[in-house]
């Protein structure tokens, strides 16, 4: 049984984008046949994140026109098997998704995947409701900052009122906490939320937590989802959030201050 | 950090004061959830009839709906008058 899964925040520039393609990603490496949609009509980014940019022929609002099927919208990862990015268009027209569009380019999707992963836009408007409408799982994205949080929690109310699940009374959307950008050492410095203080705020599972990382900004600007960069902090970190996805119990790593050698200490790094 | 910073008063953690702050605000806006759009609108407009006889202030009205039970919404209505002369 196909599982969608969105990817929200509420607040922008909290690390949708990053996380869908990290994720979406992960689950594809996985073995498991993955897309990602951009729900992000207008604001198209998911493609350079993927770095498929040049590969966009239709796009999803193509689809709901019936001006494209399915398979000549979808755009097939070229490293990974079983991955495949349904990119959003490029209109300025903000009533492109009709909820009965996206819910037959959804169905249509359920037949071929196992996962679908929405990338939300920022913010409550259409696009972000309809990201989420169609849920089953939902992985909040935060940073460990007020507006953040705050917004986070206003989309955990609206993932319990607006959501299809919720307006058909069926059980609600399973939510997910994944904090990214988060800093060890200021937290230690008393400078930043922890990982405690947002989970007692937000009273939700936890299901990763991602360092601040060099990483993530070069994965970006060379396209390729930073979960490929298996060496770096943030790339092992989405992969053990894959793994909790999938329902395996793993230890929390990066939480902790890394004591510098004595080396480091004298000659930096 | 420079020497001088040794002896400058610890400055007081910014994250304890971001919980507590975000604890007061998140819990304001959960009772908010859930109640209709038109509320506070309606909240005016009560107001405004109040008004014609008596001067009041919007802080001195409150209306508040709550959830019972599934089928029982009660509208609750205060208004403090002000001490007639």
């Amino acid at each position: 049984m196909a599982k969608v899964i969105v990817v929200t925040s509420g607040k922008g520039g909290v690390g949708k984008t990053t996380s869908s393609a990290a994720i979406g990603t992960g689950l594809a490496v996985k073995g498991y046949k993955t897309v990602i949609v951009d729900f992000d009509i207008g604001l198209r980014n998911l493609d350079l994140i993927m770095g498929c940019e040049r590969r966009v022929v239709y796009d999803f609002v193509n689809v709901i026109n019936g001006e494209s099927n399915l398979n000549q919208a979808l755009i097939k990862d070229k490293r990974v098997e079983k991955l495949f990015i349904l990119p959003a268009s490029q209109t300025r027209d903000k009533d492109a998704l009709t909820k009965e569009g996206v819910e037959r380019v959804l169905n249509e999707l359920k037949q071929e995947f196992d996962f679908i992963i929405c990338d939300s836009p920022a913010g409550i408007e259409a696009g972000a409701m309809m990201a989420l409408y169609f849920a089953d799982e939902a992985i909040v994205t935060t940073n460990p900052e007020v507006s953040s949080v705050r917004d986070s929690d206003r989309i955990l109310g609206i993932l319990h009122s607006k959501s299809k699940r919720a307006e058909e009374g069926l059980d609600g959307v399973k939510e997910h906490l994944l904090l990214t950008r988060y800093n060890p050492e200021r937290v230690e410095k008393g400078e930043m939320l922890s990982v405690e203080d947002v989970q007692d705020i937000l009273a939700i599972d936890l299901l990763g937590v991602i360092p601040e990382s060099p990483s993530v900004l070069s994965a970006s600007n060379s396209g390729q989802p930073v979960i490929l960069d298996i060496d770096s902090d943030a790339g092992k970190a989405y992969q053990d959030t894959i793994d909790r996805l999938l329902g395996e119990e793993i230890d929390y790593r990066f939480l902790q201050v890394r004591k510098k050698g004595i080396l480091k200490r004298i000659f930096g790094g | 950090m420079s020497l001088l910073s040794y002896f400058r008063s610890p400055k007081t953690k910014t994250a304890s004061l971001a919980k507590e702050r975000l604890q007061i605000i998140v819990a304001h806006e959960r009772s908010q959830r859930g109640t209709p759009d038109y509320l506070p609108q309606l909240k005016q407009d009560i107001l405004e009839v109040i008004r014609k006889y008596v001067e009041i202030s919007s802080d001195q009205v409150s209306v508040q709906l709550e959830q019972n039970e599934d089928d029982l919404a009660v509208l609750e209505l205060n208004v403090t008058l002000p001490d007639e002369k």
